[in-house]
């Protein structure tokens, strides 16, 4: 074992941090002593599980990705329920407390900041009632699950990917759901129309309620001062014993900021995920913004976390150079899949299937020759099919004709006959 | 349920029909077993008359009411009758007080009956003062007329439908009987099967399905009949096979005749016919040896620059081998359209008067005008069909009166036609169906009775005059078409100068009556003629049945007593006494040497261009074409080519071709055909703009195939040469092509196809046509049909152009599965329908190919043959010829009365053994095709003959030897 190795200190016990640790060490496991600080009290865990759990169709423990014994076996110290409050960076200590206020602190050479994005809550009236939730964490998943066991009436305001698995998670749990969502159609970020309003068809026939190009006024509290209602600004209400705030996500930036490095939207990384004020202070995930993007997915987590294992092990080759997204719907039954410029636009030109019998609708764009982008719904298996032409942007021009059948089909098939 | 015997519309053979109605619908149709023309049988067309007259199919294409169009190209206006007769009459007045008379035409139709032809005639000769009367027949017998009248002295086909039974050598000539004439050639196979030892020789340039019952065909180049018929007078003369006696003591003017034969030795006539001499030695020799040769003959000799002289060459060789005036002897002619004989009788032709009295001759003009109590018929001869309207287009006629007639799809040099019709200040269209492409150009469109609902008389081929009867009333506001014509008659009677002390049309309008009145005038005009008809009545024609004329008073035994159905009383024969209708009693030899085709082929178009009937359709389809299962044995528009010269332009089967002639050009898909001979091709004459067309390079709508044909005709008969165009055929680059097809309601169908056919002209090339399946003769499945609409362009047509063809299909439904590539111009739709009964069950109702087609391979194949298709999904939006496995096409239907297909006759025939009659035999008795009207026996002996029975050729295992 080496002496006198340097010290790495990784903030914020998440999927980025760990997979960032995950690959380091398959790297290189003895170049540093490793530290982790985690606010919530568990391992690492997958945090895009969470939706199964609440919909009941997996367990916590299922869904832990790094048990305690992994960080014993790496000869990782790991602070869980230590939430890291200030960073000297003159000094190079972080510092952190704990729910009792005991401060804990540790040195670093290289720090790596994962500290992930918090629920975006509306600041409208009756926000910060009881009942009124974000959708995060495991605690926010058992609020929901406890919640469901004994109220009946839930509306999730966000009609995006993380509000419709909670809402399904609800409604599988026996409550009557409404979600409430500001566009006209559901995913407007990842779904074209068509797509949207198939995907609320078939919601709507599981069961859930839609409000869609609501906008929410206030929420509504008993005497109790638990949430009763939701209003709307055209003046009607919905009850609910439960509203779940799914409206989008901040990268938490707070304590980046605290320590003067560069934020906008995000904490500003490199290509090498430095930060761009302080090069042996590296941050990933949700909060960094890497070419004016912050990523909310998990893949270009894993991408980045690639890249900045490569540096900290002295590697020195990787470079990050952003990622291209793709989305899946985490909802049993419904197949959904979306990546890259999937509305297409100027210069953009689009190949349409549709098939009301099989409940499929289907969107691939193209653009100089090129897939950039795809909607897929109902049937997804070629997905990745897909999602590896657009990342490779190899022409498609040989294979135009019969790309929306998908990678099995031969492609001489469609071919006129010599 | 009524019964009412009357007779079919369609072709000259005059079958009889009995018409089933209930009330004002017409329900079912059965041959009339008492008709001596078809005895109780009838055609796929003729089986088919009632569903033509259903409901849905009048209410969507019938014409029901008096339409104005006060601008063309605007929509038509309802009106009153009475307004539009007063409108017609204040301007054929002004344009006859402005112009003469001279300056309006009528362009009436073999398909009126005698009496509506009659008052047309009276119209213009007697009442106007001009023999601009022409009719369709003009395209049609006008060459048979004058070679018997140039020969016989008469325009009446000397022989009748029994000579077939006598006759021991028949020849046709120009003539697809097995299609065109199809009841008249089960009687050739009746004859033939009575008497095998009956030589039938073919003489076509086309190898067509009544070759089957050939011992010998002579594929002879387009248009040198003449010189074959020279030539086998030129053999005969040598071998001695003439009949010098009948010759001397019948006949004048052989000698020169003679001479001009002499020339035509069988080498000559081998190069020039492009037959071998040993091909015309023994043609010849079967008709001068034959004791009977009787000759049918139809639109091959009549449809030419020198139609007068090929029939008279031919008649020619009946006078010098006395083949004529005796049981199963004669010259034939066919008649092409179900009443062209009739309007002759009634003098209603250009060149004609009343009772085949002759324009030019002044002692019949006096007894016409005498007849109808005017003054004086007009000495100047009208202008005939195509020299009516190259008068238009010139500006010299001002208005025309278009009766029962299509010319805006039926004339040759369309352009010309399209041309007069536009440049015409006033356009009368008299229709029957308001779809007709001639309707488009009508300032006045007048709605006519048609079959099922007409009264009055019919003359058939073999000269019989037969009753037709009203089943049902008159739909709408249509009325007979005598009556509408008697009606404006009288009304411009009051508007021009007085011809006579009261009216030339002193008729019961809307009542039979009138037109049995008319019928009795037109009788008494035969009284001493050729024709003569006064020993007949209307009452007769009850009691005994339908009559060969002539039928003098003197010879029928006057009105019948007792029961007489089915009693002779005319004349089934004519010149049994040698003594012909010419001044001196002798038939006379036709010398005219042989002309070559008008438009020869030469570098620049090669190709020789014939057209000619379908088997299941009839003329411009205006009835035929609203019935899908008449197009199950030739489903959509296509050129024949010989597979040669195919392989040669690196052509394949459905490929797009440029067919051009001088006079225009027009795109299609091309099919090889073993029935067309090297540089020649076929088009069928149906494929008018109703059916076929597309955009113009002059950005015009391309008129059919008329669009190629040319105008030049005899000089004799002025009949046009339909039958050869020199024309160019080449690929046509369209790279982006469309299919769409779909089920369809019968209540929607025909409304649909029109609708789609406002849109072909939108393309570079397009084709509309309804297809069908089921029906009444297959155990009671329920007639089905849709439309198919096929399109090719240069590049893709705009989006909303496709979702309007989608929408019109019922495509733009929820339930149509979808692919869309708008830069590639492709775009597929198919709408699946669950079965009512098993929703697991899914067929397909409707698709839409557009761009990559080649998957038509199969879809069609689902869509028409309704095969189940949930299994398939979004696998039908494949692009490529290749089906997913289980799709196996049924092939098209040559049985067309219980839906038999050709894929169905291979596979049974590949089973059977014995010799041809006795696997034809097992084949009728296993699928019952062709035992109903028989049309397609000619092809399903041709298929006996070429698909070789797999037992048969199964090598016999030999045991081993051990």
């Amino acid at each position: 074992m080496r002496v006198n190795k340097q010290k790495l200190v990784l903030v914020g016990n998440g999927m980025a941090g760990v997979r960032t640790l995950e690959e380091l060490l398959k790297i290189d496991a003895t170049l540093y002593d490793i530290t982790v600080f985690g606010a919530e009290p568990h391992p690492n865990y997958n945090r895009i599980m969470l939706s199964p759990v609440l919909a009941g169709e997996q367990t916590l423990d299922e869904i832990v990705l790094n048990p305690w014994s992994w960080y014993e076996d790496n000869h990782i110290t790991v602070h869980a329920g230590r939430k890291v409050v200030e960073v000297d960076r003159v000094k190079r200590i972080v510092r952190a407390v704990d729910a009792q206020g005991d401060v804990v602190e540790a040195p670093y050479d290289r720090l790596l900041l994962c500290t992930g994005s918090s629920p975006f809550m509306l600041p409208v009236p009756g926000k910060d009632l009881a009942g009124v939730i974000a959708y995060r964490d495991i605690a926010d998943t058992l609020t929901m699950i406890d919640t469901a066991r004994t109220h009946r009436h839930a509306v999730v305001i966000g009609g995006g990917l993380l509000g419709l698995e909670a809402a399904n998670g609800l409604m599988l749990r026996g409550m009557t759901v409404t979600v409430v969502h500001v566009n006209a159609w559901l995913m407007d970020r990842q779904l074209d129309r068509v797509a949207g309003d198939l995907l609320r068809k078939s919601l709507e026939e599981r069961g859930l309620k839609f409000r869609l190009g609501a906008h929410t006024q206030e929420l509504v509290g008993n005497e109790d001062g638990r949430v009763k209602a939701i209003r709307f600004k055209d003046g009607s209400e919905e009850m609910a014993d439960l509203v779940v705030m799914a409206v989008g996500i901040r990268p938490n930036v707070g304590l980046a900021e605290s320590m003067r490095l560069h934020c906008d939207r995000g904490i500003v990384v490199t290509d090498t995920l430095q930060t761009v004020t302080d090069a042996r202070i590296y941050a990933v995930g949700e909060c960094a913004a890497h070419r004016g993007i912050a990523y909310g997915l998990v893949a270009p987590l894993f991408e980045q976390a690639k890249v900045a294992a490569n540096h900290l092990a002295e590697m020195g080759y990787g470079r990050y150079v952003g990622s291209l997204t793709s989305t899946k719907l985490k909802v049993t039954g419904i197949d959904l899949f979306s990546a890259g410029d999937f509305m297409g636009g100027e210069g953009c030109e689009e190949i349409v299937m549709n098939d009301p019998f099989g409940g499929v609708y289907k969107k691939l764009v193209i653009k100089d020759d090129k897939l950039v982008g795809a909607c897929l719904y109902g049937d997804t298996v070629d997905g990745s099919w897909y999602f590896r032409l657009l990342r490779e942007g190899l022409s498609v021009a040989q294979i135009r004709d019969q790309l929306m059948f998908g990678e099995s089909i031969p492609h001489d098939a469609g071919q006129p006959h010599a | 349920m009524t019964d009412t015997r009357s007779t079919c519309p369609y072709c000259g053979v005059g079958c009889g029909v009995i018409i089933e109605s209930e009330g004002a619908q017409i329900t079912g149709v059965r041959g009339d077993p008492e008709h001596p023309a078809n005895f109780g049988r009838l055609c796929t067309k003729g089986s088919t008359l009632h569903l033509t007259a259903s409901a849905a199919v009048t209410m969507q294409t019938r014409l029901l009411q008096p339409m104005q169009r006060l601008q063309r190209g605007s929509a038509a206006a309802s009106v009153p009758w009475a307004q539009a007769l007063d409108v017609a009459a204040d301007r054929f007045a002004r344009i006859i007080a402005d112009h003469g008379p001279d300056a309006v035409g009528f362009y009436v139709s073999g398909q009126l009956l005698t009496e509506d032809y009659y008052v047309f005639n009276k119209l213009a000769k007697g009442l106007i003062g001009t023999n601009n009367l022409d009719t369709n027949s003009r395209l049609c017998m006008s060459s048979a007329v004058a070679g018997y009248k140039k020969t016989l002295g008469s325009d009446a086909p000397p022989s009748c439908y029994d000579d077939f039974k006598d006759a021991q050598c028949l020849f046709i000539v120009g003539s697809n009987t097995a299609w065109a004439h199809p009841i008249l050639f089960r009687r050739i196979e009746d004859a033939r099967r009575a008497n095998p030892a009956m030589k039938i020789v073919v003489i076509d340039p086309r190898r067509t399905d009544t070759c089957e019952i050939a011992d010998l065909h002579l594929a002879i180049q387009p248009g040198t009949d003449v010189m074959l018929f020279h030539g086998m007078l030129h053999l005969m003369l040598r071998e001695g096979w003439t009949q010098p006696a009948y010759i001397a003591r019948h006949t004048s003017g052989f000698d020169a005749l003679e001479r001009t034969v002499r020339d035509c030795t069988p080498d000559q006539v081998a190069k020039v016919c492009g037959i071998e001499p040993s091909a015309l030695i023994e043609a010849t020799r079967l008709f001068a040896n034959s004791p009977s040769t009787l000759s049918l003959y139809c639109m091959g000799m009549n449809q030419s620059s020198s139609g007068t002289a090929k029939n008279a060459a031919l008649i020619n060789l009946h006078l010098a081998t006395a083949q004529i005036g005796k049981p199963g002897a004669g010259p034939f002619s066919l008649t092409g359209q179900p009443n062209a004989m009739g309007g002759r009788e009634v003098g209603g032709m250009a060149n004609l008067l009343s009772a085949h009295r002759d324009l030019a001759n002044a002692g019949h003009r006096a007894e016409v005008a005498a007849l109808w109590g005017v003054a004086d018929v007009p000495a100047a001869p009208g202008k005939t069909a195509i020299e009516m309207f190259q008068a238009a287009a010139d500006g010299e006629i001002r208005a025309l009166w278009i009766s029962c007639t299509n010319p805006a799809q039926s004339m040759p040099d369309q352009a010309t036609v399209r041309r007069a019709l536009e440049r015409c200040e006033f356009v009368v269209v008299q229709e029957a169906f308001a779809t007709t492409a001639t309707c488009a150009y009508a300032d006045l469109l007048l709605p006519a009775t048609t079959w099922g609902e007409k009264v009055g008389t019919v003359t058939n081929s073999e000269r019989r005059i037969s009753r037709v009867r009203p089943a049902v009333p008159a739909p709408g506001a249509a009325r007979h078409d005598w009556s509408a014509v008697a009606d404006f008659a009288t009304r411009l009677e009051a508007r021009l100068p007085r011809r006579a002390p009261g009216t030339l049309f002193p008729y019961t309008l809307d009542d039979p009556a009138g037109a049995q009145a008319i019928w009795n005038e037109h009788r008494e005009t035969t009284r001493g003629r050729d024709l003569d008809i006064t020993g007949l009545s209307w009452a007769l024609l009850d009691t005994a049945g339908p009559q060969q004329w002539p039928c003098p008073e003197d010879q029928a035994t006057g009105p019948a007593t007792g029961p007489a159905t089915g009693r002779s009383l005319g004349k089934a024969r004519l010149y049994e006494d040698g003594v012909f209708a010419t001044p001196d009693g002798r038939a006379r030899f036709h010398n005219a040497a042989y002309q070559p085709v008008a438009e020869a082929r030469d570098e620049r178009f090669p190709f020789s261009l014939n057209t000619g009937r379908l088997r299941d359709q009839w003329h411009g389809m205006s009835r035929t074409g609203t019935l899908g299962r008449l197009f199950g044995h030739v489903p959509e528009p296509l050129v024949q080519m010989n597979g040669q010269d195919m392989a040669r332009l690196q052509l394949g089967d459905g490929d797009l071709v440029q067919v051009s002639s001088r006079r225009g050009a027009l795109v299609l898909p091309v099919r090889a055909s073993t029935e067309v001979g090297p540089h020649q091709s076929f088009i069928a004459m149906h494929w008018g703009e109703e059916y076929l067309s597309g955009q113009s390079s002059s950005g015009e709508r391309i008129a059919g195939v008329n669009a190629l044909t040319l105008p030049v005709f005899c000089p004799d008969s002025k009949q046009p040469e339909l039958k050869h165009a020199a024309v160019r055929i080449l690929k046509a680059e369209l790279p982006w092509s469309l299919l769409a097809a779909a089920w369809l309601p019968a209540d929607r169908l025909q409304a649909t196809r029109e609708a789609l056919r406002a849109l072909m002209a939108r393309f570079a090339f397009a084709s509309c046509v309804p297809f069908g399946a089921g029906g009444a003769l297959q155990g009671g499945a329920a007639e089905r049909s849709g439309v198919l609409f096929r399109a090719a362009a240069y590049e893709a047509p705009p989006a909303a152009l496709l979702m309007e063809i989608e929408a019109l299909l019922g495509l733009a439904s929820d339930e149509t599965l979808r692919y869309a590539d708008v830069r590639r111009g492709q775009r597929r739709a198919m709408r699946l329908v669950r079965n009512a009964s098993n929703a697991q069950e899914a067929q397909l109702e409707g698709f839409l190919l557009a761009g990559d087609t080649r998957a038509e391979a199969w879809i069609k194949t689902l869509l028409l043959d309704q095969l189940p298709a949930q299994s398939f999904g979004r696998q039908l939006l494949r692009p490529g010829a290749t089906a997913p496995a289980g799709v196996a096409a049924r092939g098209k239907v040559v049985c067309s009365c219980f839906g038999v297909t050709e894929t169905a006759i291979a596979t049974t025939l590949r089973s059977g053994t014995g010799s041809e009659s006795e696997r034809l035999a097992s084949l009728q008795a296993g699928l019952r095709c062709g035992t109903n009207c028989g049309s397609c026996v000619p092809e399903l002996k041709r298929m006996v003959r070429m698909t070789a029975s797999e037992i048969a050729s199964t090598p016999v295992p030999v045991a081993a030897t051990a």
